[in-house]
């Protein structure tokens, strides 16, 4: 059978060799957190803690600011000590609460509740609710969000999402190998609080040990199927997700639910399945902490608000002449300008590239219309057009090439022969137009 | 923890952080490399003139692109392959006799690489921003402009100096001229002729005889990903057809026949092969989107029959090219691509 895919997209090379066999083990408490109450789009959390409060792990310190939102919990049990503006990974100054460890390690309330699954859907997503889960894929979306469909929008499937297309990471490769059955208890809670009965899982072929144990996992539960699917950049994105698993096709700005389908990530489904099991809130994730730049690579099960700087130092330290640092993976990631911005839920791995690995971007060349990132573009746009368009300053006209589709994975500007910044011309195109 | 902060500056740019290794100046010189079989054999037949002919092409391009971008203060990209490969693609397409002092016509390959560098590139804007394909505009340019000198062909001798070649009429000449059957008369034979021709040993512009080499070269372009098979194809896939169909005449009347001429000459023919895969392929004067590159070698080829079998020139594929380079930019907004999901498909309503 020819494996599973959607049109277009690129090879990059994977380089998931540096981490793939580094066990997750858990990362050194830190000393302190700065947890950002904005992780991710929509309204950012109010805090519901004061200075010299004392608090708990899995204590709520920020409460959801509107209907898009999950609240955020302490990753640590101390003290609050700032509240104010830190800067995030992507530069930007967001509001966050600062917390000193006392070392204690106490948790709120755990209970576990082994007769989880008996709960009705309504009770097992309001466990989800609280536990402040978010995509943990990168785009960290409220997953409570995503499980409330609109009545006339009914879903069929649930699909996670074990692609992993980002070269270097590996945390999810490694959660499915090491937490199977989990996994699958998340996708099941997930399918019964949308009341469905199918579920998929979606590994590429580059991972054969994910796919085996993730089969050994489902091969008695009704109505789930893994399947092995293409490597290929960006294979991980929902839209050519949903493609190759379902053959149905998200329309334009449209989102999975049209099409009947839920997309969670691996992480998430074991969040879920924490959650609704003992009730724990999302204070930590696995981050893949690697590149050809990081002495040991490593990953590592790290506590929400840790700093990037610390993850470095745990992992070895730097080799010599370190370039960039990026916050996410090498196609969709940001590049970090400091290292004392913190792990939020949506960090999915810490990649350090030496000094001679980064690609400089300033001595782009015009664009010679070869068409490659036509040939390429999973969402079938012209990038060559648009990045013209926005380099000459018509805004307006690149939306009649439907510059709003493109959710920026950067395979134009990857195959590119003259090094186009592609991504960062529609991203200046799409912030002075209105859609 | 601020010593490791301190330390070290930290390069901030926009994703993605990784790149391919294809750059522009690897596409140009793999193609140039792609041409150099056709070139070769083009220096076997036509000998010591055709190498002369074409450096002076050569040497001229990159010192117009050097000149010209010195003096618009514009980045010197003499070295990305791109004026190389202009001056390569002109002097492939001029005749060898143009080496010659009496009459004086050694300015001639100077003159047009100058026009292909300086106006149909550069002062349209650079790489990249040309309508038309330069090397092309450089020889209708002389072609227009020493319509003799640009026509005297010489018999393919294998010798490397042989400045007394004489001068004889390329195959599409006797084609359009004295008709098929006074062609395969100074061949011998037909199979002789579709040998020949397969080979290169004819008269022609200095790369364009030898389809075998070019085929090599071609496959190479293929194989490497650097062209598609869409608009050669469609460029010679339109010829060979309305080859068949409206190529044939009544040796007797003169009359047109219906479905009775013969493709394998007009395909093997005069600049056929080298305008379909590397002159009607270039990036920057071809549409960009598949569909519409279809629909421009169709155009191509159409245009370059109409030109051979009812046109004033024995050979149209220059003519053919230039005016479907007008067209590309409206191809492509003709053939946008189609945006993911636009079509629902067929399980999207269960």
């Amino acid at each position: 059978m020819s494996p599973l895919t959607f049109k277009g997209g690129i090879h990059p090379p994977d380089k998931k060799d540096l981490a793939k066999d580094a066990s997750i083990r858990p990362a050194q408490t830190p000393q302190r957190v700065v947890i950002p109450l904005s992780q991710h789009v929509g309204a950012p959390c109010k805090a519901v803690v004061s200075i010299n409060q004392e608090v708990r792990k899995g204590q709520i310190i920020g409460e959801p600011g509107g209907f898009v939102s999950a609240p955020v919990h302490s990753s640590i049990s101390g003290k609050v000590v700032a509240i104010g503006e830190f800067p995030n990974a992507m530069g930007r100054m967001v509001p966050s609460v600062v917390i000193e460890n006392d070392g204690k390690e106490e948790w709120t309330i755990l209970k576990d509740d082994p007769d989880y699954s008996n709960l009705p859907p309504d009770a097992l997503k309001e466990k989800v609710k609280a536990a402040g889960i978010v995509g943990l894929g990168g785009a960290a979306f409220p997953t409570v969000v995503k499980l409330s469909p609109p009545k006339e929008k009914p879903v069929d499937t649930v699909i996670i999402n074990g692609a992993e297309c980002e070269p270097y990471l590996t945390a999810d490769y490694r959660l499915m190998v090491e937490n199977p059955r989990e996994i699958v208890e998340g996708l099941k809670i997930l399918m019964k609080i949308l009341g469905v009965n199918k579920g998929f899982v979606g590994i590429e072929d580059n991972k054969p040990e994910a796919i085996e144990k993730m089969k050994d996992a489902v091969r008695n539960e009704k109505g789930i199927e893994v399947f092995g699917l293409e490597v290929k950049y960006p294979q991980g994105a929902e839209k050519m997700l949903i493609k190759a698993t379902t053959g149905r096709e998200v329309p334009p700005r449209g989102l999975p639910m049209d099409v009947k389908v839920v997309v969670q990530n691996v992480g998430t489904a074991l969040a879920v399945y924490e959650a609704a099991r003992y009730g724990k809130p999302l204070i930590e994730r696995v981050v893949t902490v690697t590149g050809e730049g990081i002495q040991e690579p490593s990953n590592l099960m790290v506590r929400i608000g840790t700093l990037v700087s610390s993850l470095i130092e745990e992992c070895g330290g730097f080799k010599d002449g370190v370039g960039k640092v990026i916050s996410g993976g090498p196609m969709m990631g940001f590049a970090v300008a400091s290292l004392d911005v913190p792990v939020t839920k949506g960090t999915s791995g810490i990649l350090v590239i030496p000094e001679e690995g980064v690609v400089h971007a300033e001595d782009f060349e015009p664009c010679i219309r070869c068409g490659r990132c036509i040939d390429i573009c999973p969402m079938g746009l012209m990038p060559s057009m648009l990045s013209v368009l926005a380099e000459k300053g018509h805004y307006e006209e690149a939306k009649e090439y439907n510059l709003f589709d493109c959710f920026e994975c950067g395979s134009c500007a990857f195959v590119c022969p003259s090094k186009r910044p592609i991504v960062q011309l529609v991203r200046l195109a799409k912030s002075l137009v209105k859609p | 923890m601020e010593a490791l902060k301190k330390e070290h500056e930290l390069i901030v740019t926009v994703s993605p952080h990784v790149k391919s290794e294809e750059t522009v100046s690897r596409i140009m010189w793999s193609v140039n490399l792609s041409l150099f079989p056709a070139f070769a054999m083009g220096a076997y037949f036509f000998g010591i003139k055709a190498i002369l002919v074409t450096a002076l092409c050569v040497i001229t391009a990159i010192l117009s692109e050097y000149f010209v971008q010195k003096s618009l203060k514009r980045k010197v990209t003499i070295y990305d392959g791109s004026a190389f490969l202009t001056g390569l693609l002109l002097g492939m397409n001029l005749p060898a006799s143009l080496w010659s002092f009496t009459p004086f016509t050694i300015h001639v390959p100077i003159i047009g690489s100058f026009v292909a560098v300086v106006i149909t590139k550069h002062l349209f804007g650079g790489l990249g921003y040309n309508v038309f394909n330069p090397a092309l505009i450089g020889r209708a340019f002389l072609l227009i402009s020493f319509p003799r000198v640009m026509t005297i062909w010489t018999e393919p001798t294998a010798a490397l100096f042989a400045f007394d070649a004489k001068t004889t009429a390329t195959p599409l000449g006797v084609l359009k001229e004295e008709g098929i059957g006074k062609l395969v008369e100074v061949f011998g034979d037909t199979l002789n002729l579709y040998s020949q021709l397969f080979v290169g040993h004819r008269a022609g512009s200095i790369g364009e005889t030898s389809a075998i080499a070019l085929l090599v070269g071609a496959a190479f372009l293929l194989f490497k990903r650097y062209i598609s098979w869409h608009i050669p194809l469609s460029f010679l896939g339109t010829a060979a057809l309305l080859a068949w169909v409206f190529g044939g005449k009544d040796p007797q009347t003169g009359k047109m026949l219906f479905l009775a001429g013969d493709p394998i000459i007009h395909l093997l023919s005069g600049g056929m092969l080298l305008g379909a895969f590397f002159m009607a392929t270039d990036y920057v004067t071809c549409p960009s989107v598949r569909k519409g590159q279809i629909l421009f070698g169709i155009g191509c080829g159409a245009l370059t029959m109409l030109i051979r079998l009812k046109g004033g020139y024995p050979e149209g594929v220059m003519f053919a090219i230039l005016i479907m380079n007008c067209f590309a930019p409206i191809i492509d907004r003709g053939f946008k691509t189609k945006v993911f999901g636009a079509v629902k498909t067929r399980e999207a309503a269960p």
